[in-house]
């Protein structure tokens, strides 16, 4: 079954962007040849081990490394106390998270305390996995127990468990100097939260909660490091970004970003979970010690128990309208189960919250809390799906207490051009009216849904998407192709839509451009693969590495006809003589000429460009059949609508979103980390429930077209919003089949039952 | 004071790997020395548990060699034969046994994935003796035995006689299950086991409930009802009392609530990460009941899709 896409908008003024050419790496990776991290394999190669901490909150009082080290075949034993001082406490900024330096350091490897069952205490490097493993057991960690606390509303408690000695909250921005797991407090305020509740006909508030869901990549962490003993460090590893690996690793290791040299391999998946460092530093310290390559894996269950799982998150909404449906007021209280470490992404939360909807009055607290669970990372529009799933499930119940449609509710307060948003921004085009409008046409909405326990649900999502730094490198070969050197770690089909705008400006055949992914010593600097930004900001690089091919190619064309540069034209794809039209070279012919024009061509493009406030919005539909015996779910029917901008490779983008809504589905339905005592029970894939084919009808797709207004093509992001609004369309489907609402992810069988159950007692008491 | 009480998974140890062609040598290499030998069928539980660390070994010995643990073979006079070693799509891959047993075919098509039922075994299912085995409580219904061969002969036992606590099982050292005997069923029979798990494939079940029924000639009444659980108790469990209060009985909603009811009362599960208790509890209920339901319509000659047909493989 292929995906079913209806573009919407498409203008066809494009020769290739529009085009569905094969990717660029696809061969090698169905059959096998592409190289993964853990396909490292260096000679005399050490494997490494990471010793763990079993408890959720314990004070080291000592670790006793000598039996280890004196097993035979263990080579080198590290802890905390190997790491260089500390320096200056820098922030480091990734895209889609911040991180301080002393945190990182202390994540690697525990200092005084371990804060999280998984968090890491020793690492080892041995002949053999199995002698690593062994020697693991050999090393004696004297724990003095903490009492801990998992949950965030518990967390942010006067009583709780203190996780670090030395927090304390930043309240707006400066220090308060309070002792407590709450982070930091933000707020964004707009217009007149009183009078527009005051104002308001109908107001409805209620209290939700989402639990901690992993980003679930297939392909472990893992990083492979050599120091040799010329100060220079190299890292193979799996990451959404190399900068950003070479950054971390060299301030954990307190040398300069010039002697780390991260070479990214291919990426089995990472959805935001594959920006922070988990094993390179201590790859690289161990190889220090032992002058030979180290190379580290982690187990599935190191990745769910020590690597980030986007944050639980509890969050209160008010929101207030007058009898016509229009949104008046609302009102947000949002905190974020940050893990260990602070740095949830509450401000992005604190945007999204209320991104898709022009109202007036708004308040917004958001509290970034720490507790006992490990550090949370940046996942797929992070911080965005939380809280839509509270406001669009209020929407829902406003709408059917006005008795409107779904879609007119959300179409009369969508967002446009213009609006201020609670934080402030003002947004310039954007495609929010249009996903709803084209949701509305589709058949899927257009059909009836009949038959018992059925329902419908809808809900629109937004997220921000970034722009910043990216760097691209063409080299004209004589045959007329291209090499294209990027450095954007290709996670969902990139190297083509990068290599496809390229080929758009000169004309080119996809297929003509060879787009490569370049480490730190061989491409200018580019931000990770996130914030939905590649094609984006890597695609207006390779536009203006295009462009500059172009101009110097003009400059070879009138070298060749020996005519004034002003003379030549270029045009389809053709240089063209101005005043003898008969005089005409193809990019092909003008590339076999170039050996006698004065040598090679090479174009860049380097830019840092400013997304705006444009953004990504999605609809979605959702039709489900709830069982009311046991309240398992199944869904019927899903449609996707984004809006794209652009659909550069509308293939990819159909992929962004179809995976973008089964994460979603995955999030409404049973993924959890699952905590008894502290310590998640789950960590696997057969307990950690992530949606199975099975469980997934083939998810519809309609890309919207409303171009970015800035971006040469018009591309928007579309990586990331589509993970957004199925948590809430399903909870509004699963209310429309039996009438209840559930507000807390995710919605479990046990918990529809028993709130169908609840319903039945309250029927008969009444 | 906690000292390094980590739990650990440690990757496969070395072993070494017998793969015997008689009953009598394998027989000596797991009751030979003092070693920890472990059987292998299909390993799709061995391998998983070695890598764990939850096993160790030293020693692993194949059955899928002995031509007693591969047969699969039916006789409508003596009933099913079914190896220990027969993987499941085997089984569901074989027509007859579709007609004949479908309950079975029902635990053996939802067992894993397509791939681990290129491998896992009803006997591995069984002698793995976890709690939530799909394949046991069907067995159960059909009354089926264990051919059970040891140092000192053989013996049978039936199905629900064999596990007696959540991983542990009557074998003692040395003893091989050679195969399972499921006895002939009755003409105007049905059988059918489901589960309940959160997604719709590659769960452990949170309940399980199978049901073999004999109805009369013109399927009005029950003249017979087997009931088996799984997930629910420390072992899988046999439903005798809910089975027998069906004998007799018009097949009816009253009567099929009724043998749900005494198939709950004997239910007394746990809560854990798969689902709490009183949850669990419910589901005997409703899963009885669907089981049981399923069981009369295919005795009544009605067409029930087992998960190969219903997923279209
Ligand atoms: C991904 C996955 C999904 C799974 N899904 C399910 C599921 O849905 N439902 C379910 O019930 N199970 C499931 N399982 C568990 C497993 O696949 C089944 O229990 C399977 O039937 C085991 O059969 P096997 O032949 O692979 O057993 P093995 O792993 O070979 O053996 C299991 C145990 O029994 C012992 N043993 C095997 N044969 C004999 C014998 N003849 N005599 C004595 N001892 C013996 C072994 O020593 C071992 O301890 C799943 C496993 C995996 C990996």
């Amino acid at each position: 079954m292929s995906a079913t896409s209806t573009s919407v908008n498409g203008n066809g003024k494009y020769k290739v962007i529009g085009t569905r050419p094969i990717r660029p790496d696809g061969v090698d990776k169905v059959t096998g040849r592409a190289l993964y991290g853990i396909d490292m394999n260096l000679t005399g190669m050490l494997y490494g081990q990471i010793l763990r901490s079993p408890h959720p909150h314990a004070r080291i009082r000592g670790i006793d490394t000598s039996k280890a080290a004196a097993l035979e075949g263990v080579r080198a034993v590290v802890t905390a106390k190997d790491l260089p001082p500390a320096g200056a406490d820098e922030v480091i900024s990734l895209v889609e998270g911040t991180f301080r330096l002393t945190h990182l350091r202390s994540n690697i490897l525990a200092g005084d305390k371990v804060l999280y069952q998984g968090h890491s205490v020793a690492a080892v490097a041995a002949t053999s996995l199995h002698i690593a493993e062994e020697a693991l057991r050999l090393i004696e960690v004297d724990y003095e127990i903490l009492p801990d606390v998992v949950d965030v509303v518990a967390a942010m408690q006067e009583d709780a468990p203190l996780l670090h000695d030395d927090l304390t909250t930043q309240e707006f921005g400066e220090d308060s100097g309070k002792k407590s797991n709450i982070a930091s407090h933000i707020q964004f305020k707009l217009g007149d939260l009183e009078k527009g509740f005051a104002e308001s006909d109908i107001i409805v508030e209620e209290e939700f909660n989402t639990a901690s869901v992993h980003q679930g990549y297939i392909e472990s962490h893992n990083a492979t490091a050599e120091w040799k003993t010329d100060g220079q460090l190299t890292v193979w590893t799996s990451t959404q970004g190399a900068f950003g690996v070479q950054k971390q690793t060299a301030g954990i290791l307190g040398i300069p970003v010039s002697k780390v040299k991260v070479v990214p391999m291919e990426i089995g998946g990472g959805f935001g979970g594959k920006i922070p460092v988990y094993l390179a530093p201590q790859a690289a310290l161990l190889s220090k010690l032992t002058g030979r390559a180290v190379k580290i894996v982690m187990t599935r269950t190191d990745v769910f128990q020590s690597t980030g799982p986007t944050p639980a998150s509890y969050v209160k909404v008010k929101l207030g309208a007058d009898k016509t449906g229009k949104l008046l007021a609302a009102e947000a209280n949002i905190a974020f189960a940050a893990g260990a470490f602070p740095g949830s992404p509450i401000g992005a939360g604190a945007v999204c919250v209320f991104s898709c909807y022009d109202i007036p009055n708004g308040l917004v607290n958001g509290y970034d809390v720490v507790l006992n669970k490990p550090r949370s990372a940046a996942y797929r529009a992070p911080g965005s799906t939380q809280v839509n799933f509270a406001v669009e499930t209020l929407v829902d119940e406003i709408a059917e207490k006005l008795g409107m449609d779904p879609i007119e509710i959300r179409l009369l307060n969508a967002a446009e051009e213009g609006m201020r948003r609670v934080d402030g921004a003002v947004y310039p085009r954007i495609g929010c009216r249009e996903t709803l409008e084209q949701a509305r046409a589709h058949e899927h909405y257009q059909t009836p849904l009949t038959g018992p326990h059925r329902g419908r649900g809808i809900a629109t999502g937004f997220w921000m998407n970034a722009g910043l730094k990216s760097t691209v490198t063409a080299s004209v070969n004589e045959d007329g192709t291209v090499n294209l050197m990027e450095g954007s770690t290709d996670i969902g089909g990139s190297r083509a839509s990068i290599a496809m705008q390229f080929a758009e400006v000169l004309g080119l055949p996809a297929e003509a451009i060879n787009p490569m992914v370049g480490d730190t010593s061989s491409v200018g600097y580019t931000e990770l693969t996130g914030g939905s930004r590649v094609t984006f900001a890597t695609g207006w690089a390779a536009y203006e590495a295009a462009n500059e091919v172009k101009r110097i190619l003009i400059t070879k064309a009138a070298l060749y006809w020996e005519a004034k540069v002003e003379e030549v034209r270029f045009e389809d794809g053709d240089f063209i003589h101005a005043s003898d039209p008969e005089k005409r070279l193809s990019f092909k012919e003008l590339a076999s000429h170039l050996v006698d024009l004065g040598g090679p061509v090479v174009g860049t493009g380097a830019v840092d460009p400013d997304s705006g406030v444009g953004g990504s919005f999605t609809t979605c539909l959702a039709d489900v059949e709830v069982d009311p015996e046991t309240g398992k779910v199944k869904i019927l029917r899903f449609t996707m609508v984004q809006d794209a901008g652009t659909a550069i490779h509308p293939s990819y983008v159909e992929g962004q979103m179809q995976g973008g809504s089964a994460q979603g589905i995955g999030w409404a339905l049973n993924e959890e980390y699952f905590y008894s005592e502290g310590r998640m029970k789950n960590a696997s894939f057969l307990d950690y429930r992530m949606p199975t084919c099975l469980d997934l009808p083939m998810i519809e797709t309609v890309i919207v077209e409303v171009p970015h207004p800035q971006h040469p093509f018009g591309v928007r992001g579309v990586g990331e919003a589509s993970i957004v609004p199925p948590p809430a369309a399903i909870a509004n489907a699963i209310y429309d089949a039996v009438g209840v609402r559930l507000r807390d992810l995710p919605m479990r069988p046990d918990r529809i039952f028993s709130a169908c159950l609840e319903k039945q007692a309250a029927t008969v008491a009444t | 004071m906690v000292i390094g009480d980590i739990e650990r998974k440690l990757r496969l140890q070395n072993f070494e790997y017998s793969a015997p062609v008689t009953v009598k040598e394998a027989i000596d290499l797991l009751a030979g020395d003092n070693c920890g030998a472990r059987i292998l069928a299909g390993g799709t539980d061995l391998i998983v548990q070695l890598r764990q660390g939850h096993l160790s070994t030293d020693r692993v010995v194949d059955i899928k060699r002995l031509p007693d643990c591969n047969k699969l073979s039916y006789d409508p006079s003596e009933g099913l034969i079914l190896g220990a070693a027969v993987p499941c799509h085997r089984i569901y891959g074989d027509e007859t046994i579709v007609k004949t047993y479908p309950g079975l075919i029902d635990a053996a098509a939802i067992i894993g994935g397509i791939q681990i039922q290129g491998r896992a075994t009803v006997g591995g299912n069984l002698c793995n003796s976890s709690p939530s085995a799909d394949t046991i409580p069907i067995l159960i219904a059909y009354r089926a035995e264990c051919e059970i061969a040891g140092p000192t002969g053989t013996r049978k036992v039936p199905v629900e006689d064999f596990c007696t606590a959540p991983g542990k099982n009557i074998l003692q050292k040395g003893e091989i299950l050679l195969a399972l005997h499921l006895p002939s069923v009755a003409k105007s029979s049905g059988a059918h086991y489901l589960r309940f798990i959160p997604r719709f494939e590659m769960d452990i079940a949170v309940v399980g409930a199978g049901a073999y029924v004999e109805l009369d000639e013109e399927g009005r009444s029950f003249k017979k009802a087997r009931i088996g659980l799984a997930a629910v108790a420390p072992t899988p469990l046999f439903a005798r009392e809910a089975g027998d209060l069906l004998q007799g009985k018009e097949v009816s909603e009253a009567s099929i609530d009724a043998a749900a009811l005494a198939a709950q009362s004997i239910a007394r599960p746990i809560s854990d990460m798969r689902a709490p208790a009183e949850y669990r509890k419910h589901l005997v209920k409703v899963l009885t009941k669907r089981a049981l339901w399923g069981a009369v319509r295919r005795a009544r000659g009605e067409f029930v899709p087992n998960a190969v047909q219903e997923n279209g493989r």
